[in-house]
């Protein structure tokens, strides 16, 4: 991202002429300081409007973090329910106030514990669940009605999603009340994440599914997080990894858009998980980039979809996902790190912030780091004063420039990647993923060569050999427990039962039907993830993974 | 460097974690430093890895290991390729390894395990000298 700031045409007239340029870490060229010139066209109404006012830019409501902070969420969940199940009271103890569940890789792929293919990943990543039981576990002693869940889930969301509604059932809550966001974004599996199953289409129709169920039976659940960050970790510049999501997001509305739904029913649903922070970091323009994407989501809904609702038009992100700037070098450094990312994050008006950790970029983290990752986001909110006033940074000559300027490259981008035919089809022949891979060894040439700084790297380095890190590790016998409980679950379920709801799926599938009831009845059968995810195999194929790089 | 044929990587991910662009990004180095270079995708097992490497004639295999899965991995893999008879090829591992695995990878025949603080260059460096002994 090498684009020029716009400048005023009049430039000879003014003082500050380009050899003030100067190029940012992220390649944006900045002057030496902004003043009035620089915000030719800004008008308070329409550029800003006051917080809670379309189009958003100041925050999308009115009090911001007076009336309510942000949630504060870390990501947990490893090997069994149990465990998860401790970890999770563990931080509603420390004062957490939302649960963020990771799962592990074969839950992700649709795969049972028992699978050959899983050997290796049962519990590692995160918590293993092949049936309800497992979920009803890891929530045990958690009324739901009471909590917020995050599940990091994207091919297999529709299940989970289904296990969560089941469990809130056994719990005798409704689940109408149930809150929380499966992240359920298919697209950057393809580009970034790679935990994808099925080819792309039926992968949409699947999305779809799960948002049209959440309209009429979970209004309050986020049906879909669209992620920029993973693919920002991939490579991707702070502009992609905005535009992309925007893209992304557009596509999931459309399929549920010609289902016959209205778009202010439909896009509420939707909320974004950005990054703030990582390899790419720029203080300022990480918060002027948050502010756009506001001010453009909202207008995208109002000009494009004929939005009518404040609902609809106000863009809820969370920010995280970041662990690609952490360091191994002098870790504690990582600390510094995740609060300027997290200043950066309030500063922009997140809605919740998912930190990484500062043992990241070498372990799984552990209770003390998670922990410290969850202090830095109460310091903000309680020490410091941060909650009192709404965008302190609103008029900033600096900043609204920049917020202009990513605008503009967030929509010059949207277009760019539609004149190529789509994201869905720059997905598919791999031009996203091969120009995303560029992108990331140019920045490590730039790292390499020592032309980018990274503090403690390759730059203030200390002799760190005989340092010996604490370092989290899974129970080795984490897969065995898990499948002992999987052919308990096997021998005590109704299996005609199974059988008859698994016959069902199938047949939803083949007649092309909303898969959410048959999945739900699948589910309170005891049917597992790999069982349900099967019957889906035979009829929609699986997609291949891409060997460009 | 020696004017013999250019030597031959695969760059493969092993298991079911889909973290691709620390493989792809050494892949690219190493290609500019003038290897032949074939990355496998994501999702491959000891089985297709030892496949490919025999189909290709790989002189070297770099795995690259995010998820914590690299010991029953290598051990894996290490075991299929004296059977395959390309023991005398070598193998190296990069991707999240805590250190104190470091060893006992090496135990298993590993030949070098580069961590998060290593840089393209190091490996391609070390790649090159390697083959040179030989």
């Amino acid at each position: 991202m090498t684009k020029q700031v716009k400048r005023s045409e009049k430039k000879s007239e003014n003082p500050k002429a380009d050899s003030d340029l100067t190029e940012t870490n992220t390649g944006v060229k900045v002057k030496l300081f902004y003043d009035p010139e620089d915000m030719p066209r800004f008008d308070y109404e329409t550029s800003l409007g006051n917080p809670g006012q379309y189009p958003y830019t100041r925050g999308i409501y009115p009090t911001m973090y007076r009336g309510k902070l942000w949630t504060m969420r870390q990501y947990a969940g490893f090997a069994t329910s149990e465990n998860t199940n401790s970890r999770f009271k563990f931080l509603l103890e420390q004062g957490q106030t939302g649960l963020s569940l990771a799962l592990d890789l074969p839950t992700q792929l649709g795969l049972d514990s028992d699978d050959p293919l899983a050997k290796d990943d049962v519990g590692k990543l995160g918590v293993a669940i092949d049936t309800l039981r497992d979920m009803e576990k890891i929530f045990e002693g958690i009324p739901l009605e009471g909590i917020s869940t995050s599940f990091t889930i994207n091919s297999t969301a529709s299940i989970i999603l289904a296990m969560y509604v089941a469990t809130a059932e056994k719990q005798g809550v409704d689940p109408s009340r149930l809150r929380g966001t499966i992240q359920n974004d298919i697209i950057k599996e393809y580009i970034a994440r790679g935990t994808y199953i099925f080819p792309p289409e039926p992968s949409i129709r699947l999305i779809g599914d799960t948002i049209e169920y959440c309209i009429k039976q979970i209004p309050r659940f986020n049906s879909v997080s669209v992620s920029g960050t993973h693919i920002c970790e991939c490579g991707a510049t702070p502009v992609q990894g905005v535009a992309y999501p925007f893209l992304t997001g557009i596509a999931y509305l459309r399929e549920v858009l010609d289902r016959g739904y209205d778009i202010d029913d439909i896009a509420p649903l939707l909320s974004f998980h950005l990054i703030a922070g990582g390899v790419q970091f720029n203080f300022f323009q990480e918060i002027a980039k948050l502010r756009a994407t506001r001010r453009l989501w909202g207008k995208i809904l109002k000009e494009r979809f004929s939005s009518k609702s404040e609902k609809a038009m106000r863009l809820k992100f969370s920010t995280g996902g970041m662990g690609g700037g952490m360091t191994e070098q002098q870790p504690l450094n990582n600390i510094a790190r995740i609060a300027f990312y997290a200043l950066a994050a309030s500063l922009a008006g997140s809605q919740s912030m998912n930190l990484p950790c500062f043992d990241e970029a070498y372990a799984i983290p552990t209770d003390e780091a998670i922990r410290t990752s969850l202090r830095i986001q109460q310091i903000i909110a309680h020490e410091i004063g941060m909650p009192d006033v709404v965008d302190p940074l609103g008029g900033s000559y600096y900043v609204e420039s920049l917020t202009d300027f990513f605008e503009k490259e967030i929509a010059a981008e949207m277009e760019r990647i539609d004149a190529l035919g789509g994201i869905l089809r720059c997905v598919e022949d791999g031009t996203i993923q091969k120009q995303l891979a560029d992108q990331a060894y140019q920045v490590q040439k730039r790292f390499e060569s020592g032309e980018m700084i990274k503090v403690g790297v390759n730059r203030f380095e200390i002799d760190e050999e005989d340092r010996e890190l604490e370092v989290f590790e899974v129970d080795p016998e984490t897969r065995s427990r898990q499948i002992d409980r999987f052919n308990r679950i096997k021998e005590e379920r109704d299996n005609q039962k199974v059988e008859l709801s698994l016959e069902a799926l199938k047949r939803a599938a083949v007649e092309k039907e909303n898969l959410m009831p048959s999945i739900l009845d699948a589910v309170r059968a005891y049917a597992t993830v790999g069982e349900i995810v099967g019957q889906l195999k035979e009829i929609y194929g699986e997609a291949s993974p891409m060997t460009v790089f | 460097m020696s004017s013999r044929k250019s030597i031959r990587v695969l760059i493969a991910k092993p298991g079911l974690d889909g973290h691709d662009k620390g493989a792809k990004m050494v892949a690219r180095g190493l290609k500019d430093a003038g290897m032949e270079v074939i990355y496998t995708g994501i999702r491959q097992t000891a089985d297709s890895i030892v496949r490919t490497a025999v189909q290709e004639s790989i002189d070297v295999i770099g795995l690259s290991i995010l998820s914590g899965t690299h010991l029953s991995i290598c051990e894996e893999l290490m075991e299929k390729m004296v059977k395959e008879d390309i023991g005398d090829k070598f193998v190296l591992v990069g991707g999240i390894i805590p250190k104190k695995d470091v060893n006992r990878l090496k135990e298993m025949g590993v030949r070098e395990v580069f961590r998060p603080t290593s840089t393209i260059g190091e490996i391609a460096q070390f790649i090159q000298s390697e083959v040179e002994k030989r």
